[in-house]
């Protein structure tokens, strides 16, 4: 009963949160950790549920905020045609969906190739392709801007009645939009993961072999998985665009990445919950080691975090928490309670 | 013509420190089943100690370089000891998440000891190029890649012709055999670790004096190392030989004749080529890993 309430309590005090709390520093990390939270989330269904270490996530995220924000400020594409291809400024909405398709498109072609591997070839093959979008960000300067970086990106818009459409510049309403973006993606990973595919997905982490012996085409499923992560990720990146309003090649940086790995695996990685207690803390503890430390010495915690994490919790904070609980509430005898709740423990 | 040439010397000058960089690395792979990110990290530190001994105490230059592949060795053993001993069985991805922990902390101590500005490493060579035909290189270039090649040398004669090179070939086949065998495969580990670590940080010693030194150096470095190893086969130490020369073959082509914003991405194209055509590395290894 619990279980299923806190999810509901948890969005009421994050919705609410703003009413009790505007400070706008405060505001502005809860954006920006909001943003990677969307792409925590998006990792742990590949990294939890299907078991593969991807570590070329941020391109996802980087070609989603590129895409969005080249469309919403109109580029032309010389492609050594006589004519170069134009695209005028779109309307942002229409941006920000561009960029969902494209990072889900390339997740498509980049599951497919990549999946041809397994292991550590499938990580070193998934850090080249960041590696490579990186480059080209940085060097196809007519189109990107290069190290310059694109500015003057157009904020996200809303119609409301009587005002009219108007540009989401202040951080309240950006909160709000990331929080509404983080829910659809909740759900919809929520669902997935409940369904049919969620369940192969799970059965080729656990087994491979075994999974593909009855039946399950394992690549198929990868490659679902692959292009609804990329286009959630795709979606943050939109997000980011829109909300920092500039993007430099340095969002495809490795490190990135690496934050939104340490998310989910400290959360606890195949849960729902965890990208989101792993994003917090981790979105979080910057800012409360910025008033004690340098940035160097934030950094050595990260890493050192990190060990500790795999070393004592490697199953992550969620399923940590909710073995306590189990220990701490009151036994009541249920015919074959105890099975059905460790069952449950992974899908909380 | 002599730009060919010429783009052929910087290849071999290059993929020299590759090679090393590379045998370290699949080295680890293959007896230890660790994918090593904290390869990059050593290369960085070797460079530091080599600028602290031969800049700072104003050490003689080689014993310099000595003293930072040392110090190398000991960083490596010390990491194995703490992190992947206890971690011994655990799955690749565990060893993994623990390796890029230790080297972002690792990279970030550097930045703290160091700061952030670039340090260049004090050398005796002079600076005026050998000129050779049509080919011209900076003598300290021709220096790193004859120490590079002895040690490529000492090293196949280090695995192929003596006790210990035995036992590791044994532990790399069956770590279970190699054990009832007498192998002590505890000490096994840490070694190969301890020596992978040694060549990434004399790489880096080495690189030090011609390049500049600055704590995210490894960052890239350690990419191109994980290209190189792919490229000859996780595990397969000729493979990463060559493979760290065709590496560098196709940096100094591509960035001389294709397009030079694109040399660093040269590699990973290749990776990503290679793995379509042959997901196992151009010279296959034995199994499938992972």
């Amino acid at each position: 009963m619990t279980q299923q309430l806190l999810p509901w309590l948890f969005l009421a005090f994050m919705a609410t949160l703003p009413l009790w709390m505007t400070d706008l520093y405060v505001l502005h990390v809860l954006v920006s950790t909001g943003i990677f939270i969307i792409g925590a989330m998006s990792l742990n269904l590949l990294l939890g549920y299907t078991g593969q270490l991807s570590l070329g996530h941020i391109a996802f995220f980087g070609i989603g905020a590129y895409t969005s924000a080249l469309l919403s400020l109109g580029f032309d594409l010389d492609l050594g045609g006589a004519e170069p291809f134009v695209v005028g400024p779109q309307p942002v909405w229409i941006a920000f969906t561009g960029g969902v398709l494209m990072a889900a498109a390339f997740g498509g072609l980049i599951g497919k190739l990549a999946f041809r591997v397994r292991g550590a070839y499938f990580v070193i093959v998934t850090i080249s392709f960041a590696q490579v979008m990186r480059m080209v960000a940085l060097n196809w300067v007519d189109l990107t801007e290069g190290p310059m970086a694109l500015t003057g990106i157009p904020p996200l818009s809303v119609w409301l009645p009587g005002e009219g459409v108007i540009g989401l510049y202040d951080k309240l309403s950006n909160y709000l939009l990331v929080l509404g973006v983080a829910v659809v993606c909740y759900v919809v990973i929520r669902h997935l993961v409940d369904s049919r595919v969620g369940r192969a997905m799970v059965a080729l982490r656990e087994n491979e072999p075994l999974a593909r012996s009855v039946g399950i085409d394992v690549t198929r499923y990868l490659v679902i998985a692959t292009v609804i992560a990329a286009g959630m990720a795709g979606a943050a990146g939109g997000l980011y665009a829109h909300y920092v309003r500039i993007v430099d090649p340095d969002v495809f940086l490795f490190i990135y990445t690496v934050t939104m790995v340490i998310m989910v695996i400290t959360g606890g990685k195949g849960t729902l919950a965890g990208p989101i207690v792993g994003g917090l803390l981790f979105g979080a503890l910057p800012e409360v080691l910025r008033e004690v430390a340098r940035p160097e010495v934030q950094w050595i915690v990260y890493g050192i975090a990190m060990i500790v994490i795999v070393f004592f919790l490697p199953q992550g904070i969620v399923p940590a928490a909710g073995r306590l609980w189990e220990r701490l509430r009151p036994r009541r005898p249920a015919p074959g309670g105890t099975a059905l709740r460790a069952g449950k423990e992974t899908s909380a | 013509m002599a730009e060919f040439l010429q783009h052929c010397a910087n290849a071999m000058i290059l993929g020299g420190t590759y090679a090393l960089l590379g045998i370290g690395l699949t080295l680890i792979f293959g007896i230890m089943r660790v994918v090593n990110f904290t390869h990059g990290e050593l290369y960085t530190f070797g460079a530091y100690m080599a600028f602290m001994l031969a800049g700072l105490f104003a050490f003689n230059f080689f014993v310099s370089l000595v003293l930072a592949a040392l110090l190398g060795v000991a960083l490596g053993a010390l990491i194995e000891r703490v992190l992947l001993r206890p971690l011994r069985g655990a799955d690749i991805d565990t060893t993994m998440l623990v390796m890029i922990g230790a080297g972002i902390a690792l990279q970030a101590s550097e930045q703290l000891v160091w700061g952030g500005v670039a340090k260049s490493v004090p050398n005796p060579f002079p600076t005026a190029p050998l000129t050779i035909g049509p080919v011209s290189i900076g003598p300290i270039r021709l220096f790193v890649l004859g120490v590079a090649v002895l040690l490529l040398i000492a090293f196949y004669g280090l695995i192929n012709r003596t006790r210990l090179g035995m036992a590791m070939r044994a532990t790399f086949q069956d770590p279970d055999t190699a054990a009832l065998m007498g192998v002590n495969i505890r000490v096994m580990y840490t070694m190969t670790f301890a020596l992978g670590s040694g060549l990434a940080a004399i790489a880096g010693a080495l690189l030090g004096p011609i390049f500049i030194v600055y704590p995210t150096m490894g960052d890239l470095v350690a990419l191109k190392a994980f290209a190189i190893v792919i490229l000859g086969g996780l595990g397969n130490i000729p493979g990463a030989v060559i493979g760290g020369f065709v590496l560098a073959f196709v940096e100094e082509f591509g960035a001389g004749y294709v397009s030079s914003g694109y040399r660093d991405a040269m590699g990973f194209l290749l990776i990503i080529a290679v793995l379509i055509v042959r997901p196992r590395g151009l010279f296959a290894a034995k199994e499938r890993i992972g």
